[in-house]
């Protein structure tokens, strides 16, 4: 671009400088101020691959937890994946307590983690590719430390859904979520 | 078709449009005159077979696009009505399906002749690159076309592959939402990825062109891997030479690619994708096709995930640096001695990865899959350049009717 400006402005203005300048300068301003208009025009076409407004109004459920007993895992779905509720045991709760924080690959500690500490509530996927950890079913694999485990590269979380073994690397995320009532959880 | 002299005929309508659009000069050109190397062996058919399975595939595509709808609730139904009830649409859809296959296993082949030949070394370092962004434009074709289904591999394989990009430190997990347009792969994601997987293969038709392009700038190798323009007498017409030995090639391959249509449609693929995808419930087992298992072993042999994503993509650029990492002036291995033994133990350790890959990633197929995973890297970080250095490579003939005449064969 600059150059070709060059090669014109030489031959308009033979031995001139000053003309030089003022042309390069000229389609330098207007090549950036293109470019610039260009990738402004571009954005729409990328923000519309993002979530749209009626994907971003399904973002609340609400569970009724009073049929949830006591060492009982039960899977919601919210915002189109599952969401763990883990009404947990005083076991699961003391071990998920006793853990030294600085040992851990994301530490956090579990009071952190849970408002209520006998209601754990987690989103359910992987953080490492996304897949849906067992251990809400009787009879799943938990993994080493009692909580869930991930088949599908080996990830093993604790009964806080923190990450001890494998290859993810952050803890089950907690969503945002409140207590309604003691018995109703709205989660989003 | 028994023209000896490679002239195109004269006709009056021909040479009216020839003069106004050249498009007879130039297919004559390039498809019947082109100057071809005469050693060619059948290594060399690989290339013209790709660009006919992609045609397959384009065209076998876009009818069973008539039939399939991109919604997650219809998408399955869709592609079982088209399996059931549409006419021949089994016979649509498998050679759709295998024909992915075919793809790669041609295109896998003619990579590993390119690899053995030394076609990426100089002049050819652009037509390899070329090539390579060919690979990963049919990766991801194939990756957003199984998706389409909406089975369960084609739902946990689209989550595991886009959550790949949320390795990406502080931007990875905007860019992993963008991707799916919500909140998890979801319907807006299945329509995007239709819409991708309808375009991307004219994307390739238009790589390929450039491909072409470039391999008709220096012509072919060959597998003496020798320069052929110093002697007229080395090169011959492409017509009617190479398209009989192309469509012979064809002939076979087609036996090939129907006995799997016709007698095993399935044997590439996984039962568990004819469950309709649930988003719930994550299959026991998640395996990608076999064509991207040796890349998923090496993701699955790192364990921390950035650097296993790292290590996965990494794995496909640096045949992109290929060219100057083997700095041999000599092309073929026929006269590389040491180069050849490496370029048969790397075919071996892409198969032990590709194994590894189809297997549950604890114990013994993990170690094997790390080790495979290393010795990968060192075939080209440190092995190859070495080589490349200190062998001491055969006497090259002067021109491929030379060696016939002095035989001294190993
Ligand atoms: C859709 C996929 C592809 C098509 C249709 C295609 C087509 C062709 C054709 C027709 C030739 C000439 C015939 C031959 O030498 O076999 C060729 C040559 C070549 N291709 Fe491809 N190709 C594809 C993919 C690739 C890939 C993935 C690579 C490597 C990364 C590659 C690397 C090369 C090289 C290096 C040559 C020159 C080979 C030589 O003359 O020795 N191609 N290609
Ligand atoms: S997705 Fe859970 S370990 Fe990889």
């Amino acid at each position: 671009m600059s150059e070709s400006a060059h090669a014109s402005a030489t031959h308009g203005h033979p031995g001139h400088g000053e003309g030089e300048t003022r042309r390069d300068f000229l389609a330098l301003a207007a090549t950036a101020f293109a470019g610039a208009g260009a990738a402004c025009a571009l954005w729409p076409f990328i923000d519309s691959m993002n979530p749209a407004a009626d994907t971003l109004a399904l973002s609340t459920t609400d569970v009724d937890i009073s049929p949830i007993a006591e060492g009982m895992r039960v899977t919601v779905k919210w915002r189109g994946r599952p969401v763990f509720i883990d009404h947990r045991t005083k076991k699961q709760i003391d071990e998920a307590r006793a853990v030294n924080i600085s040992e851990l690959r994301d530490p956090a500690k579990d009071e952190d983690r849970a408002q209520k500490a006998e209601w754990l509530v987690m989103v359910g996927v992987c953080t490492h590719l996304g897949c849906i950890p067992l251990g809400q079913k009787q009879g799943d694999p938990t993994g080493d430390f009692g909580g869930w485990f991930c088949p599908c590269h080996g990830s093993h979380y604790d009964t806080s859904g923190r990450i001890r073994k494998g290859p993810a690397p952050l803890n089950l995320p907690v969503p945002p979520y409140k207590f309604l009532t003691d018995t109703s959880v709205s989660i989003g | 078709m028994s023209t000896t002299s490679n002239a195109p005929k004269k006709n009056g309508i021909v040479e009216w449009i020839d003069y106004r659009l050249p498009i007879f000069t130039f297919m004559n050109h390039e498809l019947r005159e082109y100057p071809t190397p005469k050693n060619l062996n059948y290594w060399w058919n690989f290339g013209s077979l790709a660009g006919i399975v992609l045609v397959v595939m384009i065209l076998s595509g876009i009818f069973l696009a008539m039939n399939y709808t991109a919604h997650v609730d219809y998408a399955f139904v869709s592609v079982e009505r088209i399996m059931r009830d549409v006419n021949y649409g089994w016979l649509l859809r498998y050679i759709h399906m295998n024909g992915a296959s075919m793809f790669f296993l041609v295109v896998y082949i003619h990579i590993f002749r390119g690899l053995y030949y030394g076609s990426y070394k100089p002049p050819r370092e652009i037509l390899w690159w070329l090539g390579l962004v060919i690979l990963i434009l049919m990766m991801a074709t194939a990756f957003l076309g199984y998706v389409l289904p909406w089975g369960q591999m084609s739902f946990w394989g689209a989550t595991v592959i886009t959550n790949l990009f949320s390795a990406i430190p502080l931007v990875g997990e905007p860019i992993v939402t963008w991707l799916w347009g919500g909140f998890s792969v979801d319907n807006p994601t299945l329509n995007r990825f239709f819409s991708l997987h309808y375009l991307l293969p004219f994307v390739i038709v238009g790589v390929v062109m450039l491909h072409l392009v470039a391999l008709h700038t220096h012509g072919s190798n060959n597998p003496l891997g020798i320069d052929t323009k110093k002697n007229p007498k080395d090169s011959i017409p492409f017509h009617p030479y190479y398209t009989v030995k192309d469509m012979f090639g064809l002939g076979v391959f087609l036996v090939i690619y129907a006995g799997f249509v016709f007698f095993a449609p399935n044997f590439f693929g996984e039962p568990v994708n004819y469950v309709p995808a649930n988003p719930l419930q994550t299959p026991s087992e998640i395996v990608p096709e076999w064509y991207l298992l040796p890349f998923y072993a090496i993701l699955r042999s790192v364990p921390d995930k950035l650097a296993g994503v790292i290590a996965m993509f990494g794995a496909i650029f640096i045949l992109f640096l290929l060219p100057w990492l083997d700095s041999s002036k000599v092309r073929s291995a026929t006269f590389r001695p040491i180069y050849k033994q490496l370029f048969w133990i790397f075919l071996a350790d892409c198969l032990v990865l590709g194994w590894c890959g189809a297997q549950h990633p604890e114990g013994a197929p993990l170690l094997i899959g790390r080790l495979a995973t290393a010795y990968y890297f060192l075939h080209f970080i440190v092995l190859l350049p070495l080589v490349s250095k200190f062998e001491k490579p055969r006497p090259l003939p002067e021109s491929i009717s030379t060696p016939v005449l002095k035989t001294e064969k190993a």
